[in-house]
């Protein structure tokens, strides 16, 4: 019996999402996957769930959601009020939902992507060898108002003893550790230095596909020929600034690629907000 | 012909590799053997190896344990192997319409370069165009051979929405848009042709190292092609090379 999720408010950008398509690189398919996979791991394991199953991502004002049918349910990611037929529920914990459950989600308090798990993993199409949403690649690019997502009905609720631990996102903690990018070495050493020692900005810029930040540092490079990139490729800009590519980035780019994100800072830095602050600590 | 070649810790999980910076026929063969040597080497559901003018990046699905090691083998690959016959080349002959009516800078682009319509169309439709890479959307297709005379910087405002099909031309390159997208190149034809599938698990008919021709149609074989293709027996007609 298959049960869906109606979509009765879909927030700002709210789609679903696994870990991502590998493979497809070559015909220009960009990786896509959720913005913060930290959190969709932790969302399958609390679920028993495979960690690429795919989650429900929303973005800063989550959704209201209707099931259709018995399931279990976990929220995880951003800080956020959240109700379940009006009754608050906490995250990181599976929650058993019923036939017409409403769960309400507000306004998040901190971070930028909250997600919401389910038993077995929403079910919309597989698309090379994904079912993460892409404009041209999925029938669908985000959930809209009266969407339908469909689930697997599970009517088998055990209370769980076991717990995943698990590092939460420290707010405090500024600092995203970087290789240095193949243009690394074409940089000036007093631009290595700012690049090491500046605080740098999340801008209001920003998208599935990457963060400008909102600093400049000089920019002497010459141009380049195109060539791949990666989620978590910092660019650096003809006007000096940075470009931090994310999930939904294009599979080749023309800036100088200056530093690589480690993939569990590509996750931090997708949850900060615009405005906070950041720095690079770079590894060799 | 061997390069000397940079290995590079691209991420935990990806190496990269690169060639001299240059663009020409006898590079990419090597890029491409390279990347199919690599390829065979391992499974696909393992690494996947992404190729572009002068560089390959190679992603592995979890990271690499012992960088150096992983790098003397895939400096051993490279020298073990002679770089000849990587692989069968197709060369696709692409209708294009070259008309106002489907290209709507094709009339300010010939102003511009102060040629002919006609002379736009032919030499466009003249050279035999090398595709070094796929990248920028899904199925769009890195092509070198411009005309020198087609040269024309990138428009200074984007068009919001440039139709899937468009023909253009941005500085020194060529291109089809695979989909419907915002883009800053001068679109001065249109082809019927569909260059991305993503209902196929091999989306692109095109692959690197292939050659493409643009032959030049009138708008009725156009629509004619259009007919053939969503009834889904129209042939894209190309040659071995």
């Amino acid at each position: 019996m298959n049960g869906e999720v109606k979509i009765i408010r879909p927030g700002i950008y709210t789609s679903i999402q696994d870990l991502g398509r590998f493979g497809f690189s070559k015909y220009g398919i960009p990786k896509s996957g959720a913005m913060d996979q930290m959190s969709v791991k932790l969302a399958n394991a609390i679920l028993g769930n495979d960690e690429n199953d795919a989650v429900l991502e929303w973005t800063m004002q989550g959704p209201i959601l209707q099931f259709s049918e018995q399931t279990i349910i976990v929220l995880t990611g951003a800080e956020v009020d959240a109700f379940l037929n009006k009754k608050k529920i906490k995250k990181n914990k599976q929650f058993s939902v019923d036939k017409n459950d409403i769960l309400e989600l507000k306004y998040c308090k901190n971070n930028m992507y909250g997600y919401v798990g389910i038993k077995n993993g929403f079910k919309t199409e597989i698309t090379f060898n994904s079912r993460s949403f892409f404009k041209g690649i999925t029938r669908l690019e985000k959930l809209k108002k009266g969407d339908v997502v469909p689930y697997q009905k599970n009517e088998n609720f055990e209370e769980q003893y076991a717990s995943v631990l698990r590092q939460d996102y420290d707010q405090n903690s500024l600092v995203l550790k970087a290789f240095k990018g193949p243009e690394f070495d074409l940089l000036t050493s007093s631009e290595k230095e700012s690049l090491k020692n500046m605080n740098f900005t999340i801008s209001n810029i920003r998208s599935r596909m990457a963060i400008q930040l909102n600093e400049t540092i000089v920019n002497k490079i010459s141009s380049m020929l195109t060539s791949p990139v990666l989620p978590g490729t910092i660019q650096l800009t003809p006007s000096g600034k940075l470009i931090v590519l994310m999930r939904d980035c294009q599979t080749t780019g023309g800036y100088p690629r200056i530093l690589q994100l480690f993939q569990e800072d590509i996750n931090n830095i997708a949850q900060k907000r615009t405005g906070e602050n950041i720095k690079f600590k770079i590894i060799t | 012909m061997k390069y000397k070649l940079q290995y590079k810790r691209y991420a935990e999980n990806a190496i990269l590799i690169e060639w001299p910076s240059e663009i020409n026929e006898i590079l990419l063969e090597d890029v491409l053997f390279y990347k199919k040597a690599i390829e065979i080497l391992y499974d696909k559901l393992i690494v996947e190896v992404i190729s572009s003018y002068n560089s390959l990046l190679i992603y592995y699905i979890s990271a690499i344990k012992d960088l150096y090691s992983e790098v003397l083998k895939l400096k051993t690959l490279y020298s073990d192997n002679a770089s000849e016959n990587a692989q069968k080349k197709t060369l696709w002959k692409i209708p294009i319409c070259y008309s106002s009516n489907l290209a709507p800078d094709l009339d300010e682009f010939a102003q511009e370069k102060s040629l002919t319509i006609d002379e736009v169309i032919a030499l466009h439709a003249s050279p035999i165009y090398t595709v070094y890479f796929i990248g920028f959307l899904p199925g769009f297709l890195y092509l070198g051979g411009l005309k020198d005379e087609l040269i024309l910087p990138r428009k200074t405002t984007p068009s919001l929405s440039v139709e899937k099909g468009s023909v253009a031309i941005g500085g020194s390159q060529t291109g089809v848009y695979p989909s419907n997208s915002p883009g800053g190149w001068h679109v001065i034809g249109k082809t019927p042709l569909n260059f991305f599938d993503p209902k196929s698990d091999d989306p692109c008919f095109v692959n690197p190292g292939d050659k493409i021709q643009f032959i030049a149609i009138e708008e009725k074989k156009y629509n004619d092609i259009n007919m053939l293709l969503k009834e889904g027996v129209y042939v894209i007609e190309s040659e071995n090379v």
